[in-house]
């Protein structure tokens, strides 16, 4: 025992009824729909805006043309998915890792940095190289909540957090200083070569081919978590540490510090996917806060991949239309997080009523 | 030598005065067995309700704002986690994101697109009789903002509650047994609902002292990680109000060696020191919360008999 005063057992993680009474469950998740719209709407009114105008931007810029779709909803909706996919693995294995946001940054540094360093020499595979970079970058950004939770027991929320902001000056450094653009005007990094850059996987759209490596990452950690030993201790981990550690044969302390590790490591590829498709620059507010969007979409997902995929596309759509709503509305972009606390606050809450709700149909049946 | 240590102590103080706060209404709900992470959410809604309630009128009114805020930040805390009981640390992180979207949606839309920056009247330093003119610390700890002598005055009454009364033995009671306590004839419920609100008036205090001691004005995301830290100086105190007081100022020192080096011209980049505080964070939690042991029932969820 090293004695630190953060045990790692005492937040148990959320969890999701694998088998809902429909109906039921329904229900929960309709009020939670009603809560979080008529929330909305208050704080629309109260901000003096027209509930009405405000939602047809909303829609029409989610999903109101082609172009809103494949340009807009779904191109923010790739880091999303990656960043998400890395929260559900960290929370299923029982890891808060609210440190997304600072893997991510770490993640698109990283590959900046290697892509722009090697595309003289490699050309295309300076692609591949930054990608990898962006990976691994994450993963040692992870690394150090990891072990300080391992090592000192230190919780890993507060940590992760404290990385994040860290991630933020370091990123502030880098593009004011080693990897500012050549005439050191402006605090960004030069753009990435052509060669570089992830290419268009619908030609005439925004749309770049880290959609479909998001929709590999989610059909490997769906495989994995469900269909493999490995994934099996994770789950088993995250669902009673003390439990697995009694049971034997499974070392906790080194699975949950992989499973940290590998979400660290997605993350950081949703910051190179970034770099790569979208932004081809380093600079200071490359993600609008999409590490800390990620855990509203893992929660909603159930932090069950395939629906984590589903999820991280309503919020990328959320996210489109929400600067429709700046442009058209004039109403603040900040408001996604409102959103996002309250969509998670209704999980959290219909969570609870659901198993209050069967602990009593237990007893009556019994 | 003076004139460099004193104006460095002066900083040290001013800038541990909100984390001190905050870290405080944190210990009394911790020690009552429930963790805000939403205080980052608590402070930052305090800043606001700050400027808003001084622009209409003055400190004192800026400092009630404050603390109603962060008293009705904590009430939504409270709902979800003491009335439906869901999970602590969820429920935190979410009110923080919602806050920190709240007060900025707000903010904007109340004082325009760009945010004008507000002139509100602030704090002025008040010096106590006497007690200034200690030489070199005494200016640094008796010539602050009245919110400064607030987080001393709350550090007392603290140690004070939670050692020397019944009402705070039934407090540590509830952090530490919530079924023995219940047993006992106290209601968990009750107390933990009076720690969470206590919490976030002191915790709005901090965020109103952000404002109206130090910055001046609201800027988007302004409570940076403060509750946070604070949540980590909760730890380095040991759950002791003098112990976070202390530790406090360690993060004070911090903040001011920012200035110090800013102010000697040094040619480190600045991002290196305003990334300090949050280093220190980490440093400190790995090395000095050794043996310091949480209030045992923290977190947890159950709180009574069945």
């Amino acid at each position: 025992m090293t004695g630190g005063p953060w045990h790692s057992d005492t937040a148990p993680p959320v969890r999701m009824t694998r088998t809902p009474q429909a109906w039921r469950s329904l229900g929960i998740a309709l009020t939670g729909v009603l809560f979080v719209s008529a929330t909305l709407a208050l704080v629309l009114t109260a901000g003096g805006f027209d509930v009405g105008t405000a939602g047809a931007a909303l829609l029409r810029g989610a999903a109101g043309s082609p172009d809103a779709v494949f340009s807009a909803t779904l191109v923010r909706a790739v880091p999303l998915i990656l960043a998400g996919l890395a929260v559900a693995i960290a929370f299923q294995a029982g890891i808060l890792n609210i440190g997304a946001e600072g893997q991510l940054l770490a993640g698109a540094a990283a590959a900046t940095a290697t892509a722009l360093a090697l595309e003289p020499s490699l050309g295309r595979g300076a692609l591949v190289m930054g990608l990898l970079a962006s990976g691994i970058a994450g993963g040692a950004w992870a690394a150090v909540p990891a072990w300080l939770r391992r090592r000192f027991g230190v919780l890993e929320v507060i940590s992760t957090i404290m990385m994040n902001f860290i991630a933020l000056y370091a990123v502030g450094f880098l593009v004011r200083g080693p990897l500012q653009e050549a005439s050191r005007i402006y605090p960004q990094s030069p753009t990435i070569p052509e060669a570089a850059r992830l290419p268009l996987l619908l030609p005439g759209t925004r749309l770049h081919v880290g959609f479909a490596l998001a929709l590999v990452a989610v059909a490997i950690a769906w495989y994995v978590l469900r269909h493999t030993a490995a994934g099996f201790r994770v789950r088993v981990v995250g669902a009673s540490p003390s439990a697995a550690a009694s049971a034997g044969r499974l070392n906790v302390p080194a699975v949950t510090m992989r499973a940290f590790l590998v979400s660290g490591l997605l993350a950081g590829v949703a910051g190179g996917v970034e770099v790569h498709g979208v932004t081809y620059a380093l600079y200071d507010n490359l993600s609008p806060g999409y590490g800390y969007t990620a855990i509203a979409v893992a929660l909603l997902g159930g932090l069950q991949p395939p629906y984590v995929l589903a999820s991280g596309i309503f919020f990328g759509a959320l996210e489109a239309g929400a600067a429709a709503m700046q442009r058209d509305a004039g109403v603040p972009l900040m408001l996604v997080w409102v959103i996002e606390a309250l969509i998670i606050l209704a999980i959290v809450a219909g969570q609870v009523v659901n198993a209050r709700r069967r602990l009593m149909s237990v007893e009556a049946g019994a | 030598m003076n004139d460099v240590v004193t104006p460095f102590l002066e900083a040290t103080v001013r800038t541990a005065t909100p984390l001190a706060l905050a870290a405080l209404g944190e210990t009394l709900g911790q020690k009552a067995g429930v963790i805000n992470v939403g205080l980052e959410g608590v402070i930052i809604a305090g800043s606001l309700g700050a400027v808003v309630a001084a622009g209409a009128g003055g400190v004192t009114i800026g400092l009630l704002g404050a603390g109603l805020a962060g008293l009705l930040t904590a009430l939504v805390f409270g709902v979800f986690v003491l009335w439906l009981r869901t999970d602590q640390i969820i429920t935190g992180t979410a009110l923080t994101l919602g806050a920190l979207g709240l007060t900025s949606t707000l903010y904007h839309t109340v004082y325009g697109a760009g945010g004008a920056a507000l002139s509100i009247p602030t704090l002025r330093p008040v010096a106590l009789p006497g007690l200034s003119f200690i030489p070199v610390v005494g200016p640094a700890l008796f010539h602050q903002p009245v919110v400064t002598y607030l987080a001393y005055l709350v550090a007392g009454v603290m140690w004070w509650f939670f050692y020397r009364t019944h009402a705070g033995l039934a407090l540590r009671a509830v952090g530490e047994r919530p079924e023995a306590a219940q047993t006992a004839g106290i209601d968990p419920r009750r107390i933990q609902w009076l720690a969470v609100m206590a919490s976030g008036v002191l915790g709005g205090l901090a965020g109103g002292s952000l404002v109206l001691a130090q910055v001046g004005t609201f800027t988007d995301g302004m409570s940076a990680g403060r509750g946070f830290i604070a949540i980590a100086i909760v730890a380095l105190g040991r759950w002791h109000p003098f112990g976070v007081l202390g530790a406090a100022c360690l993060f004070g020192v911090a903040s001011a060696l920012q200035f110090l080096f800013q102010s000697t011209g040094s040619s480190l980049p600045y991002q290196l020191f305003l990334a300090l505080p949050y280093v220190l964070t980490l440093v400190m939690l790995a090395g000095g919360t050794r043996g310091a042991r949480a209030p045992a029932a923290l977190a947890q969820r159950a709180l009574t008999l069945r």
